[in-house]
Parts: C-alpha cells; structure tokens; sequence
C-alpha cells in the first residue's frame, strides 16, 4: 500500500490539547532531545547533512551545509534564528503548526541550537498572530519548567535560552538579513552579503536563520534517521513537507505528503477543483513563484520538478484559481502588495514596483495598449536582479508568467476597455460560484 | 501618559535582550498598549531607555505596520484584501463593512469601538475569505458574517475567535505582543478543520510515514 500522504510534523495535531508539554510528551516528545544530547554537536550536523533536509522557507538550501558554514574559531557568541515571520500571499503552514504543537519547534530550536553551540535562540514571529504567539510562549516556558530549557539541560551542562519576539507587520522582515535588522530593533533592511549571516549575522555574530518547518523537521530525524527521512521524497529533495491548498479547491487545507507529489494527487485528495469549475493557474510556492497553469498538473512538486517546470517549489503555498478568476486583477493586486512592501532600500525596486502599478492598473482598467505589455516586460527586466534581496525578483514573476500564459487575456481586458470578468463569480458566496 | 510602571516594564522588555536595542519592537507595542497608539511622549520613553535619539524610534514606528499613529478604535478589523482573500470575497466584506460602519479604510467609527483596515496576507489562506480582529483569526467570513462581527463588538458581546480564545482589546492585545502574558494560551482549539484535513485523509486511510529506525 503507498502511503500518499506521510503525516509526521502534522501526525499529534488531532491529540487532546497537543500544544500542552504533557500532550506532546505523551506522543514521544523530547525523546529526540535526549539522544541528540547524548551525541556530539558535529554529529547532529552530519545527520542533518546526510538526511539531506533542505530549508522548507522557499529557498531550499541544504540546512546541515548551513549549520556547517558557522565558523568554529569565531570567539562571539552563536545565534540561532528562527524566522517564524510566515508572510509570503498563500504560505499558511508554519502558522497552523506552531498552533497546534509548537513544542515540536521549541525541541527542534533546542537540537538545533546545541548543534551549532549556540546558547541563545530567538523565535522571530509576525506580529500579526497573537494566539500563536501566546502558544509558543506558553510552550517556551513550560519547557523551561521541565529543563528542557535554561541552565544544564538534561543533566548535560548544556545551556541555552528562547526568546519569541513579535515583529511588527513587515513582509521584508522574511528575508534572513531585514529580519536581523528588525530583531535588532532597526527597520527591517536587507543587508549587502558578503559577509553572511554564518559569519557576522545577529550583533555582527555567527548566526543560522531556519525556516519553522525545516527547525520543526530536526526532531524526527535525530529520532528515527537520515535514512528513514530519505526513504520520503526524491533523490535530491528528501523528505516529507506540508503543502498547503487554498483557493478555489473543494478542501482546502494542510497535506503532509512526501516531497514530489504532484498538484494532480493533491487536487485528487481535495476533492478537486470546486464543483463545477476548472482549473485556470496556480502558485506552487506563493506569489513569489512564477505562475503555472492545468499544463503543469503533474510536474513533481519538489524542487527540481518545480525548477524545471519554469517556477520554483518556494512554500508549497498552493493557491488555486478557478476560470471565474481574473489574472489581470490577480497580478495587479499581488503587485500592490510588492509596492507596499518593498522597504524602500534598493530604487529599483522602490520605483519599479510603483511603476508596475501604475502600469497594471490602467491595464485592469482597459487602458493603455498593446505596447503597454512590453513596457511591462521591459520594467521587469530592469527590476529582476537588482536589488538587495529577492522581494523585487518575486514581484516580476506573477506578471512575467501571467504574460506569458495569459497574455491574450491581458489583450482582451484593452479590447473591451475594461474587464471581462464578474468579480463575484470568483467569490464563495456568489450563486454562481457556489459549491454544490 | 506613559506612568513610571509603564517606563519600568518598557526597561523590563530591554533587559530581555543581549543587547538592549533588540527589544525596541515589543517596547513599541507596549507603548500603543499603554497610550493606545505611538506617542511623541512613548517615543521619547523608548529612546530614553535605550539611549538612542528620538529620530532613531520614530524611524522605526513609521517603518512597521503594526504602528499606528491616530487613535485606534477598541477592535482593530483587519481584512485580507491580498489576491486570494480579494478573489474569493474579501473586496466584497471590505466594501460591505465600509458601508456598514461608514469608514474608509484605516479610520475608526465614531463611538471608537472600531478601527477598519485592509490587511496583507495573514498566512490562513486555508481559511479564505479571512477577517483578523484585534490580530485573532475570524476564518471562512461572508459579508453577512463580517457585518454580525463587526455588529456585535460594537455592542459589547462577547466574541470569540475561530481559532482562539475570546476576543480582548486592541490594548490588551498589544500588551501580549510586548510580552506580557495573558493567560489565554489553552482557549481555543488546537486547530481549525482546514488545517487537519490531509491528517483525517490519511487517517481515513491508513496512510502513515514509514516506521523509523529509532536511534
């Protein structure tokens, strides 16, 4: 029998009040903590390497390579950063996860931070949530009531403390290096790199910054394996992910899957594409990453698959558009959220992603011509690379591939002088658009 | 006015920290909490403590968007108008409750109970269209719903979050992201059914990861 769906981070979130230490224990919690406590740091690093884990925050780099870039014979204190600041339009897995069980973080920030001999660890998390906040820091302190935090943690000598911080609504404060500005009480700014944040990151410190679900992942391979870990998954994205559904899908919702299931599969297991509409495009890995459309049902959602489909696996923020949906008015408001995000730092992307709006919305609107399209074009192309950091890269992407799939849509919005779409079609509370 | 045990907690909040500075975005939050938005007088507090020029902080509170300015109403109503929100109904509750309330968007209602907002995506896309109040999740909103919400927190009922616990203030929500707990933490349910929808698929199932080599 094959198991399509693989719960492991998600498998104690139907246990009785799972983000109590007594529920999470009762489901073999901290268990991990007491072997990777018994084995040496640069052990905990191999493992992590060899199990072939890669960050589950967009980028998908290797996380053992990361931890093994902090220098050894640095005399600083180490860091280690959580970024909990979910904020990509469509990403909605870290959130859920920290609550419903966020001492499945807090044991894997402790296993983590013992790896790369940190004693201070910072859960860096949007302000936007409060109820997950409250939950990790209810967890943080019922942990340290346990000595699975502070001084001599298990009898071993080793210390280490948490600190959750609330940031304070800023989509830049993602990216690694504006998120230790921010954390350091600045405006969240990109930082030029070199050096990077392995070498002078927290207080100019050795520090590595992981994605909730990648830090969330450590526990179970420490327990059960970097074997175990890759018999999920494809050769070169291991292991199993949550992908989250949103949109115009019959079931919405949190899939832990092995990586390189595709949308076909997932859709399948959502009841498909709600009742009576079909599929148009959709983000695999939120807005940031480039459009696909009903051609790309069964490219292997890892990040190979995804690469060489033309997009990238970022999130695994699966955002669903049925044919009601205008992706004129899809990208343009995706675009809004760029400009009003973009920290200001770099003109390029100060200025460009202002520009991109205007552009769009005459467009939206039916102005403008045919020209207008490769103006827009043009815009992108002295906007991708030139920046800081990828938030400028991200905002090209949903108009560069909605040219690219949709661009007699865009035609058509200039030919009728406005928009050929009822925006209430696209609504779940339209008759029209209703389910069943 | 920030009172002395305002300016105390505000050096509580900076000694958490290994360097001071660090701890300047909950001290902010903790000043909305105490003067119900940034204050020229809880600007001057924070750099105060912190040593650093004024100028410094109130670059900060204009950077973030968190940081409010004017006076806010008691209930913060933020809806997501981000693409997926957006499509699939919440321009139609953002227009609905401007409307209903007779605001634009970041103003508060005259009885200043409510301050009205659109907002960027809130990472529940699972749970579209969604309407935060006070920073809680408000899942699955109609303009029907969002119009009761809005209705019965100007009339004092008790509210109680979708995934959380029983709606506080604006004030008081604040003072939990500064850091100062409330208690709240076990209210609520673990989870919404959209996010253990896959875990009760794979229930149904039988599907499983594969049993691991315990180290």
């Amino acid at each position: 029998m094959t198991n399509v769906l693989t719960p492991v981070l998600s498998d104690n979130w139907d246990a009785d009040r799972p983000w109590t230490r007594e529920s999470y224990e009762r489901s073999g919690g901290y268990q991990a903590l007491d072997t990777a406590l018994r084995m040496q740091p640069d052990e905990i690093v191999a493992l992590v390497k060899e199990s072939g884990l890669r960050g589950r925050g967009g980028a998908g780099f290797a996380t053992g390579m990361k931890w093994g870039f902090i220098p050894k014979d640095n005399p600083n204190p180490k860091y280690l950063v959580v970024n909990a600041d979910e904020s990509e339009p469509g990403t909605c897995k870290d959130i859920p996860l920290m609550m419903a069980s966020p001492h499945t973080l807090v044991e894997g920030v402790v296993i983590s931070s013992y790896a790369i001999g940190a004693h201070t660890a910072f859960i860096y998390v949007r302000g936007e949530v409060l109820h997950v906040i409250r939950r990790l820091r209810a967890a943080v302190q019922e942990a340290y009531a346990a000595g699975h935090l502070g001084k001599n943690i298990h009898g071993t000598g080793y210390d280490l403390d948490v600190i959750v911080h609330a940031g304070a609504g800023a989509y830049i404060c993602g990216e690694e290096t504006a998120l230790l500005d921010s954390l350091e009480g600045r405006r969240g700014q990109p930082r030029l790199r070199p050096p990077f944040p392995a070498v002078a990151g927290l207080y100019a410190s050795p520090t590595v910054i992981n994605n909730v679900e990648s830090i969330a992942t450590v526990p179970s391979i420490v327990r059960n394996g970097a074997e175990w870990f890759g018999s999920m998954g494809t050769e070169k994205s291991k292991g199993m992910t949550l992908y989250s559904l949103s949109g115009h899908v019959t079931r919405p919702g949190q899939y832990e899957a092995p990586l390189g299931i595709t949308l076909r599969e997932l859709l399948d297991l959502a009841g498909g594409v709600r009742n009576g509409h079909k599929l148009k495009f959709w983000t695999p890995g939120g807005s940031s990453t480039p459009l696909l459309t009903d051609e790309h049902l069964d490219v292997p959602l890892d990040y190979e698959g995804v690469g060489a489909a033309g997009s990238m696996l970022g999130t695994k923020a699966l955002q669903i558009f049925d044919e009601t949906t205008c992706v004129v008015r899809a990208v343009l408001r995706w675009t809004e959220f760029y400009k009003h995000e973009s920290c200001g730092k770099c003109t390029p992307c100060r200025e460009g992603t202002w520009w991109l709006v205007q552009v769009l919305a005459r467009l939206e609107k039916g102005q403008g011509s045919e020209e207008d399209l490769d103006q827009l074009l043009d815009q992108c192309d002295n906007i991708l690379g030139r920046s800081f950091c990828a938030l400028a890269d991200g905002a090209v992407s949903p108009i560069d591939s909605s040219l690219k799939f949709f661009r007699d849509e865009y035609v058509e919005h200039l030919r009728q002088g406005g928009c050929p779409f009822d925006p209430m079609a696209s609504t779940l509370f339209s008759p029209v658009g209703a389910t069943a | 006015m920030i009172t002395d045990e305002t300016k105390a907690e505000l050096r509580e909040i900076a000694a958490r920290y290994p360097q001071p500075r660090s701890g300047l975005l909950p001290m902010l939050h903790l000043v909305q909490s105490a003067e119900g938005r940034v204050t020229a007088e809880g600007i001057e507090a924070c750099a105060e403590i912190l040593g650093i020029t004024a100028a410094e902080v109130s670059g900060v509170a204009t950077f973030y968007t968190m940081y409010k300015r004017r006076p806010m109403g008691d209930y913060h109503v933020g809806v997501c108008t981000n693409t997926l929100c957006a499509v699939m109904g919440g321009d139609v509750i953002f227009e609905r409750l401007k409307e209903h309330l007779g605001v634009g968007n970041d103003e508060t209602t005259e009885d200043g109970k409510i301050t009205l907002e659109h907002v960027e995506c809130n990472a529940a896309c699972d749970y579209a269209p969604v309407v935060m109040v006070n920073w809680e999740f408000m899942d699955n909103q109609t303009p029907e719903s969002a119009t009761r919400l809005v209705d019965d927190l100007r009339a004092g009922s008790e509210v109680r979050s979708t995934r959380g616990p029983r709606i506080c203030t604006w004030r008081e929500a604040e003072r939990v992201l500064a850091g100062f707990d409330d208690g709240l933490a076990d209210e609520g349910p673990a989870a919404g059914p959209a996010t253990l929808v896959g875990l009760e698929i794979a229930r149904e199932n039988g599907w499983k990861a594969p049993e691991g080599g315990q180290q």
